[in-house]
């Protein structure tokens, strides 16, 4: 079959080797959960627990606030230690509610789910909601939001994204493969509240065994299976829109402005657990890898664990690493320590040493244009670059400097070793905050 | 525990380098150099020798006045010595390839701020400085002796020169030019030590497409608008005016194509600009060819659009992804 | 050479004909005080006063919306003249420049993280925070330099930020760029500063800086009417600052200095007593 892409990217080294045949393992439970009310984007939960409060699995611990907001639940039972500021993946303290685990890991009483066909889209959609369910491919964007758009938006396309276009994570890969279940019981839900839309699966070509695996559980249904060129970032809501429907979505638009909606393939599942099993999202798939990692692993990872505890049952560490890494290593962000714990957004944790990272001096752009073959949003990043360093935003904003995806095709391509996206989304930042200012 | 680096994302990087770019367009010239060498012997590799030692040492000597750091390892000195040596006559005498070297590297490149900053190719800088100023020793071409080396190298006219000289002294096109299709495509011709053979040139072309050091905008929007507009006119008046292959392979117009309009720090950087680019070169090209004082017209025209990058850069963006271009560029 | 003659007279009489209607047509009235102030002002644009550049600035003026002292870089004696050119009185305003209140450099102050990527503090301070381990220390990535019309800003060799006294006017650019707010504006006429910005108790200080403030009250002790300690942080009583300079022997952490001994370490300005203008001319 002919594979679908978009326009520019760049092909990284995938090193998806080391976890890709490792099936999923249960992540044993360390003795204390830290678990941050902010884990989506949009307004964090506010707490509703205490010190001292005994919770059971499942139970709310931060109560959503406004429409993009989703609460937290507790992933384990125990008792509250306290509810304070814990340093968090966005490297700021954040508050979060400390849990001692009382190794019962009971779940709390939950009403038995309705049957599917009793339910309105909007229960769905509301049943996402409390579960927490957010975007799990890393943007932790909440589902719901996706999932009630306007009623002049009819939705024609649902796209589900595993393409998993990071090199290194393979948790969404071992989702597929291990867990079709799940997956194809949410592609049930979601055409409970698009029942006209096309649903299309995109995968990434280098995954032949998860596409074989689903294109045969899905043939006698109307699902598409549909392998894509293996190339970066293949897996971003708007280049996987391209390449799948050959829709472009609009300047400063969402993908529901042009009937599309795409849902990362671990979010699908959730959802699945949400709607049909009434359970809320406390874990997920997460890649635990890279060269200063003893034995790379897919681990089920209850959110709030320690990343020190990841590495501990991934065997420690062989060398020092040099960085750590949350999420894959084009987009993902960098961590001061491994005292910051999981949240719903960890698709992987990738241990680099120094080796790996090749540090290099910044030397002065040649011009040679390898950013602008590269970027998959068609910028001339160097030239965005240039004026964002010299606090022109005027110029800057006028080079569409909003149209940038940060997906780091420029930077990763630059013979001068100029920190591109960087410069690009610090001039982002200056822009929208003059904006705001009025 | 050692600190650990952080940074903004991507934390990969594919490797590539200034260096390692220099290095292949270096690799992908010595097939000109062994040409040349091999048509023209012992002055063409003085004269490339002379060009690239000169262009090194100038480059170090600037930077040490400047007080800058010496960045003589990205390579890009080099490039320009040997692209400055092929462009100039095998019989240049040793002190005009020097000075060559010292305006390419000093007026061309280093007092805009060195590597990435110069407006114009520095080694077209060195070549019309020194045509202008030299005429003489600019353009006196000897006829190849492949393999004859030590004989005295006999006094000839590049087959453009032949050409232009014919068509001012009677409007007609010489009777049969001398060499044919067959010398121009490997060399045996007069001309600059590396505009010579379009096979070596093309073959190194090729290296460098491979690596994908080189795209297909500039190089083939030149040779195109450069064959169609000499088609035009020789289909008007094949008596005056030759024939686009004549055009083609005869005088600078592959290493010019391939190799000097290609220089990244002077060409625009998106792709509709490089083909804007490439066909303003070629029209130049042909302009000045067919009705200039000069009968090579690619060192001109390529400086030209070199000062018209800018502007270019300025007005040939890209489609934003996302956008829905309404009525004109911008 | 006739012909010649008269078609390039020609187009030169046309041209001269064309630009003298076109300056009558287009003039523009500009008020004779406006291009006086202008002569005046220090022509650095920096923008200080608040109006976009001096011209702004001059327009502002005249109209009466601008006092004749809000030019930093050119102190009382441009605020003087400009009066003059206004007829109106002027109003003294104690000069000031800015100092960085941090002598926290890399020998001294302890990262958590090694930083990498774009050299500027306000990069640097959205990922987790900024590599120093003190919430409130001189990044020394140069954001403040950049922002300088007047060169005044140096980055030293150890990674921090000095303002050079002799440059500086005081046009407050570097203190609205500094994402950590280590810049402050303080009188001219003051030499002697508390240089550290950090709040922290001073167990907490002692973690990640030799030389921060540890808020121990010595100052204070030694010359009771000179400093204030808020919040576990010494600061000078810029109103009050004359006897300031006994304490800078005394402080433990030697985070007191005068700027008229020397710079922080690795600086390359020499110290110097800047004299203050205020004479009125």
């Amino acid at each position: 079959m002919r594979q679908l892409t978009f326009a520019g990217g760049i092909h990284p080294p995938d090193n998806k080797e080391w976890s890709a045949d490792k099936p999923i393992e249960a992540c044993p439970l360390p003795a204390e959960f830290v678990v941050p009310l902010s884990q989506h984007i949009g307004a964090p939960a506010t707490p509703c627990v205490a010190a001292g409060d005994s919770v059971a699995r499942g139970q709310i611990i931060g109560e959503a606030h406004g429409f993009v907001s989703v609460p937290v639940h507790a992933p384990t039972s125990g008792e509250v230690v306290v509810v304070e500021p814990r340093p968090h993946p966005s490297g700021a303290l954040l508050p979060a509610v400390v849990i001692r685990a009382d190794g019962e890991d009971r779940w709390g009483d939950f009403p038995k789910p309705e049957p599917l066909s009793g339910l309105e889209p909007e229960d769905i959609v509301e049943q996402i909601r409390l579960a927490g369910v957010v975007g799990m491919g890393g943007a932790t964007f909440p589902a719901h939001v996706k999932l009630s758009p306007p009623a002049e938006k009819p939705i024609d396309t649902v796209i589900l994204n595993g393409v998993e276009c990071e090199p290194y994570l393979t948790a969404d890969h071992r989702l597929m493969l291990e867990e079709a279940d799940r997956l194809l019981d949410g592609v049930g839900v979601l055409q409970k509240i698009f029942p006209d839309a096309r649903v299309v699966i995109g995968i990434e070509a280098n995954k032949p065994d998860a596409i074989a695996h689903l294109q045969q559980r899905c043939a006698d249904s109307s699902v598409e299976v549909v392998p894509l060129e293996v190339k970066y970032p293949q897996g971003a809501e708007k280049q996987l829109i391209k390449a799948v429907t050959g829709r472009e979505v609009p300047s400063g638009g969402l993908p529901m402005d042009i009937g599309v909606v795409v849902q990362n393939v671990g979010t699908v599942a959730a959802i699945a657990d949400a709607v049909l099993r009434n359970l809320p999202l406390t874990e997920r798939v997460c890649t635990v890898t890279g060269s200063a990692i003893t034995e790379a692993k897919n681990l089920r990872i209850r959110i709030g664990i320690p990343l020190s505890h990841l590495v501990d049952v991934c065997g420690g560490l062989t060398a020092e690493p040099g960085k750590i890494i949350l999420g894959g290593p084009m987009m993902g962000a960098a961590q001061v320590g491994l005292d910051v714990p999981t949240t719903r957004g960890t698709s992987g944790l990738l241990l680099l040493t120094e080796t790996d990272l090749a540090l290099r001096e910044t030397e002065p752009c040649i011009r040679c244009a390898r950013c602008v073959q590269a970027c998959p949003a068609n910028l001339l990043p160097t030239t965005i670059a240039a004026y964002g360093r010299l606090d022109r935003l005027d110029e800057a904003e006028q080079y569409r400097a909003l149209d940038c995806i940060e997906c780091g095709c420029c930077s990763y391509s630059c013979p001068a070793a100029i920190p591109l996206v960087q410069t690009i989304r610090y001039a982002k930042a200056a822009i929208l905050a003059r904006k705001r200012s009025g | 525990m050692e600190q650990v680096y952080l940074s903004s994302s991507p934390h990969i990087h594919s490797g590539a380098s200034t260096p390692q770019i220099m290095r292949a367009v270096i690799y992908s010239l010595l097939p000109a150099c062994a040409a040349a060498i091999f048509f023209f012997g012992v002055p063409a590799l003085a004269v490339l020798l002379i060009a690239v030692l000169g262009c090194m040492a100038c480059e170090v000597v600037c930077q040490r006045l400047m007080k800058q750091p010496v960045t003589l390892n990205d390579g890009s000195a080099v490039v320009t010595g040997i692209l400055l040596g092929l462009n100039l006559p095998p019989t240049s005498p040793w002190w005009m390839t020097l000075l060559g070297a010292v305006i390419a590297i000093g007026i061309g490149k280093q007092i805009f701020g060195g590597l990435g900053y110069n407006l114009f190719n520095p080694a077209l800088v060195a070549r019309v400085v020194l045509l202008i100023s030299f005429p003489v020793q600019m353009t006196r071409w000897t006829a190849p002796t492949p393999l004859r080396y030590g004989v005295d190298a006999v006094t000839a006219a590049t087959p453009l020169g032949e050409w232009k000289t014919a068509v001012m002294l009677t409007g007609r096109l010489p009777e049969g030019l001398q060499g044919g299709t067959f010398s121009y495509l490997v060399g045996n011709m007069p001309g600059c030590v590396g505009e010579v053979s379009a096979l070596a040139l093309l073959g190194g072309a090729i290296y460098l497409f491979r690596r994908k050091i080189l795209t297909w905008h500039i190089p083939l929007s030149y040779v195109a608008s450069v064959m169609i507009l000499s088609g035009l006119f020789w289909l008007v008046d094949p008596g005056k005016y030759p024939d686009p292959l004549f055009h083609l392979l005869t005088g600078g117009l592959i290493l010019g194509a391939f190799f000097m309009a290609t220089d990244m720090v002077t060409t625009p950087v998106s792709p509709g600009g490089m083909i804007l680019f490439g066909v303003g070169c070629g029209v130049l090209t042909v302009i000045i060819r067919l009705f200039g004082g000069y009968p090579e017209g690619v060192s001109f025209a390529i400086l030209l659009m070199n000062a018209a990058t800018p502007l270019i850069d300025r007005y040939m963006r890209p489609r934003t992804f996302g956008v829905v271009r309404q009525g004109g560029a911008r | 050479m006739l012909a010649a003659i008269f078609s390039l007279g020609g187009i030169g009489l046309t041209a001269a004909v064309a630009l003298g209607f076109a300056a009558k047509k287009f003039a523009v009235e500009v008020d004779p005080r406006e291009l006086a102030i202008l002569e005046v002002l220090p022509s650095v644009n920096c923008g200080a006063c608040g109006y976009p550049g001096c011209a702004g600035f001059a327009k502002a003026l005249v109209a009466g919306k601008a006092e004749a002292n809000q030019c930093p870089p050119g102190g009382m004696e441009v605020a003087a003249r400009v009066a003059n050119i206004l007829g109106v009185e002027v109003v003294f305003k104690e000069p000031e420049i800015a100092a960085v209140m941090c002598q926290g450099d890399n020998t001294t102050a302890s990262n958590r993280y090694r930083y990498l990527g774009l050299t500027d503090c306000i990069a640097a301070q959205k990922l987790a925070g900024g590599p120093k381990i003190c919430p409130a220390g001189c990044l020394g990535l140069g954001t403040c330099v950049r922002a300088c019309p007047f060169d005044a800003i140096e980055i030293t060799a150890e990674g921090l930020a000095v303002i050079n006294r002799g440059k500086c006017t005081g046009c407050r650019k570097c203190v609205a760029v500094c994402p950590r707010q280590v810049i402050h504006m303080v009188p001219l006429k003051t030499s002697v500063h508390v240089l550290c910005n950090s709040h922290d108790k001073g167990a907490v200080v002692r973690k990640y800086c030799q030389i921060g403030c540890l808020g121990c009250h010595i100052c204070l002790k030694t010359v009771p009417d000179a400093y204030r300690v808020e919040n576990f942080l010494a600061r000078v009583n810029y109103e009050d600052a004359d006897e300031a300079k006994a304490a800078v022997a005394k402080c433990p952490t030697h985070c007191i200095r005068d700027f008229v001994d020397g710079y922080p370490v690795g600086s390359s300005f020499e110290p110097a007593v800047v004299p203050v203008k205020s004479d009125a001319a």
